[in-house]
Parts: C-alpha cells; structure tokens; sequence
C-alpha cells in the first residue's frame, strides 16, 4: 500500500467516525501516520469540538509542518474560535515566519483568550534562521513590541505565555540586540514587581534564571541527554 | 473553588464581559434595589465578578440575601443565588453570618451558593452548620441506604476540606462511595485535604482517566485546589481543553510556591512550569 491508499483509508476513518472515542482514535492514527494529504482532514479535526482529537491534530500538523502553513493561515480567518486557537497553536508548533502577521494580530487583538494564549507562546518559538538577515533586526522590534504589550493582558495566562516569548526572545538577541535585551530584562523586573498573579510572577523568576544563565541551561540539557542516552542503553 | 462547570465561567472564550452590558461601580449597587429585578440579577452577578468590595455593595447584597421579589416558577430565590455567589468573591466576613443562615434556605442553589462561599471566607464558624447539612445524607457515621440528593454535597464536602474541618473526617468518609460521581470527587478533594494521604489524591488522578469530558474537567479543578503535585503529567495528558489542565497547573505551581520557604524555585516548581509552557 503507498502513502496515498493509506491516507485515504485513514481518512475515511476519521470521515465515518460515529463516536467521540473512534473520532479520537481515527484522528490519532491519521496525525502519526503524518501524509501531507492529511492536512485538510487534520484542519477540520481542530473545529469538531473534541480536545482530544484536536490535541492529535495539532500534533500531526506540526509534524508535518511547513507544508501545513498556508492552509492553517486560512482558516485563521474562521469564525470558529475554538478551531482558531488550535490553529495558532499548530502555526506556534511549526514556527514558520509566515505565520508571523497571523501571529501579532491575533496576540494583540483577538477576543479569545486562548487564541492570544497561543499567539504569544507563538511569538517566542519563531524560526529566526528563516528571516532575511537584513529584515531580523525589525521583525524582532516588531515581537518584542507586541510582547511588552500583551505583557499587561487582562488575562493571567496572557502573560504567562507572553513571559515564555520575552524569555526566548531575550537568550536570541542576547548578543546581537543588547539594547533590547536590556529592555527585555526591565520587563520581567518589573513585572516580578507589581503582576497581581503568583503563577505568573513564578514564571517571570524562572525565565530571569534561563534568560541570565542560558550557557548553564543548555551545558545542563546536554549533559542529561547524555545521562538519559545511558539510561536507556 | 467547586466542582460545577460554572467555575470555569472566567476563563470561556465567550465569558468575555465587554459583550456584558456596561455598568459603573455606582450604577450597579444602585441597581441591586431597581425596580426591573433582571437588573438587579445583573448588577448582583456584576459586583461579584468585578470583585467590588465596597462597604455598599456589601450590604445591599446582604440585603438581597432575603429578597422575596424574585421567583422562579418552582419556588426559586434567582437574586439570592447570585448575592451569595458575589459574597464570597468580596471577602468581607460580615457575610460569613448572612451566608449561614441562607444554608436554610429552600433553594438548593442558594445553599450550594452559600456553601461555596462560606468556603471562600474562610472562616470555619461555618462549619457546624455544614456538618449539620451533611448529616442530612447519613445516618450515624453511614450513607443513608437510599441515597440522599436534596443537598449540595459537593460543594459542601469541598467547603469543609477548605475549612479545615478534621475532627469530622468520620463524615466526609462515607461520601467516597455515594451514587454521584462528582460527590465523590468531591470527598476524595476533601479527604486530601484534611489527611494529606495520597490515597485521595491518586484516587482523583485516577478519575482524570474516565469518560465524562464533564466529570474530567470537574476532577482537573479539584486537583488544582489541592495542589497535588504527583498529578502534574495526569493532568497535562488529560483529555480536555488546555485552558483548564493550565488552571489546574496553576493549583500545583501556587502550592509549590506557597510551600517552599526558599525564594529558590524547587524542582517541582520547575517540572510544572515546563508541563504548563507546553500546553499553551
């Protein structure tokens, strides 16, 4: 059987699905078995109103990954917030810089505060590598604006996922930008001061421990590779 | 904290309260004494989610506490569920009396209302008079053989694992093996509280696993209130929607937080952090 017999198989699983336990089901297989063909079957997965099966689908989007890009930004669009935010999510997975003005828009603009969850947590696990040398300086500005902004949500998770980007963006222009990772560090200074939320303020503390000692944390990560590697031999 | 489904009422994408109409502090404990009851349902539910502690909005929603005005066709008190419901998020104990006596009422939301918020309060005057509630469900230290449902058990299990209530852990016991599934997530809630054995706590963990998305969500917020940290991966696999396993996370990292006397972060600390940025 070749790639497409079997993503028509599996698509006709998730197609003919009669309960939320075989939609769950179908949906995975269809995620790890991660055809390109999947994609569009993958996407509808985002909207049936089933976490499970949407977790799947996000998860075998962002394996699938750029090839996914174009038809996630479409349905960005959707009136369908509960899709959306899955959509975000999938685009933050993948990282592609297309997804970038999707991203800032919805971060700073979108009602739904699970969307603007996911589009901050998107912000920070952007692929640097794909911008233009010549443009990184001003996309870069761009994030870290829309992160000082959303920084002061109304929602807690807002800005717990806006301080997971500011702490990624500040380890990236650590050496290249060191003007705003100056600016980045006043942020998280200031907001371990005065946000209302300990979850938040939490979060803050640890990315000031990964944003000072980023060496440590990646000598750290590598050495328990190492040890899990034993391990596991 | 409970285990109703509204308590998530904050975080839905359609909770967002700029579609609400608009009101102003004044406006809304003007509202409570209107002569249109809907916008006094409004105003109550208004103060409580603005969390308006002002010494007025107290006492008129005291007041609404023994509203006789507002009637649902079975005999329901609608602005006293509500009063009782923006109580307990104004944290001013003089309602911790008012809120007692509504344990009497008729209304069975209007005392599960109570209970919540007496829970709120904190302050464990409370606790006879929920104990009293809960024997209504027993005979001697045992479940009633047909079992009992005209009391919020739920939320009043909850109340006095809160509260604190240790001398009468011999009557939350039994409610582990009542009929109604989220009653007894609610005493295993409780009996984790009041013992810190892991027994309870594994038991809620175990309830993740099960078939109702409800009862799933339900068991996500009580291991968020206990702050049971050998649950962290349960939750973050669980399937339900991300925003509540992140609430639920939220519980476990505030417990760690709150019971680490070090301003260092403790390596549980770190491990829910890493749970919650992968869900986001």
């Amino acid at each position: 059987m070749n790639n497409s017999e079997l993503a028509q198989i599996l698509i006709r699983a998730v197609e003919e699905a009669d309960s939320s336990e075989r939609l769950l089901k179908a949906v995975q297989e269809l995620a790890a078995a991660g055809i390109e063909e999947a994609v569009p079957t993958l996407i509808a997965a985002l909207g049936y109103n089933n976490p499970g099966a949407a977790v799947a689908a996000v998860d075998g989007l962002i394996a699938i990954g750029e090839a996914a890009v174009s038809p996630l930004l479409q349905l960005i669009d959707d009136y369908n917030y509960g899709a959306r935010a899955w959509a975000i999510r999938a685009l933050a997975g993948i990282g592609d810089v297309r997804a970038l003005d999707s991203l800032l828009e919805a971060a700073k603009t979108d009602f739904s505060l699970s969307v603007r969850r996911a589009a901050a947590r998107g912000l920070g696990t952007l692929q640097w590598h794909q911008v233009p040398p010549e443009k990184l300086e001003f996309v870069q500005t761009q994030v870290l604006e829309a992160l000082l902004l959303i920084s002061q949500d109304s929602e807690w998770i807002v800005r717990y996922a806006a301080v997971t980007s500011l702490e990624t963006l500040a380890i990236a222009v650590a050496v290249t930008l060191p003007d705003k990772s100056a600016q980045i560090t006043n942020q998280l200074q200031q907001m371990l001061d005065t946000d209302a939320d300990l979850g938040v303020r939490t979060r803050v503390r640890f990315a000031q421990q990964n944003v000072q000692q980023p060496q440590h944390q990646q000598a750290f990560a590598a050495k328990t590779k190492v040890e899990d590697a034993e391990v596991s031999r | 904290m409970n285990s109703s489904p509204q308590k998530f009422e904050d975080l839905s994408p359609t909770g967002n309260f700029a579609d609400g109409e608009s009101l102003t502090v004044e406006e809304a404990i003007a509202n409570l004494e209107s002569a249109d009851l809907g916008l006094r349902f409004y105003a109550a539910w208004w103060l409580g989610r603005f969390r308006v502690c002002e010494p007025a909005a107290v006492r008129r929603l005291i007041a609404a506490l023994e509203d006789e005005a507002d009637r649902t066709p079975e005999g329901g008190y609608p602005l006293r569920r509500n009063a009782a419901r923006a109580l307990g998020k104004l944290g001013d104990r003089q309602a911790v009396l008012p809120l007692i006596a509504c344990l009497e009422c008729s209304d069975i939301y209007v005392r599960e209302a109570a209970a919540q918020s007496l829970e709120m309060l904190g302050d464990p005057v409370c606790i006879p008079a929920l104990i009293e509630l809960l024997q209504v469900g027993l005979q001697g230290e045992q479940l009633r053989s047909q079992p009992d449902l005209s009391q919020p058990y739920d939320a009043i299990l909850e109340a006095l694992g809160t509260l604190q209530a240790t001398e009468f852990i011999p009557l939350v016991k039994p409610f582990l093996e009542h009929p109604i599934e989220l009653v007894q997530y609610a005493a295993a809630r409780a009996m984790y509280q009041l013992t810190q054995e892991s027994v309870y706590g594994e038991r809620l963990v175990k309830a993740l696993g099960g078939e109702k998305l409800q009862l799933r969500r339900a068991v996500l917020a009580d291991l968020g209130a206990i702050g049971y940290l050998p649950a962290a991966d349960a939750i973050a696999k669980a399937f339900a929607e991300n925003s509540l396993k992140l609430i639920s996370l939220k519980g476990l990292l505030e417990h760690q937080v709150n019971n680490t006397a070090t301003g260092t972060l403790s390596a549980g600390a770190i491990k829910i952090m890493n749970l919650m940025d992968s869900l986001l």
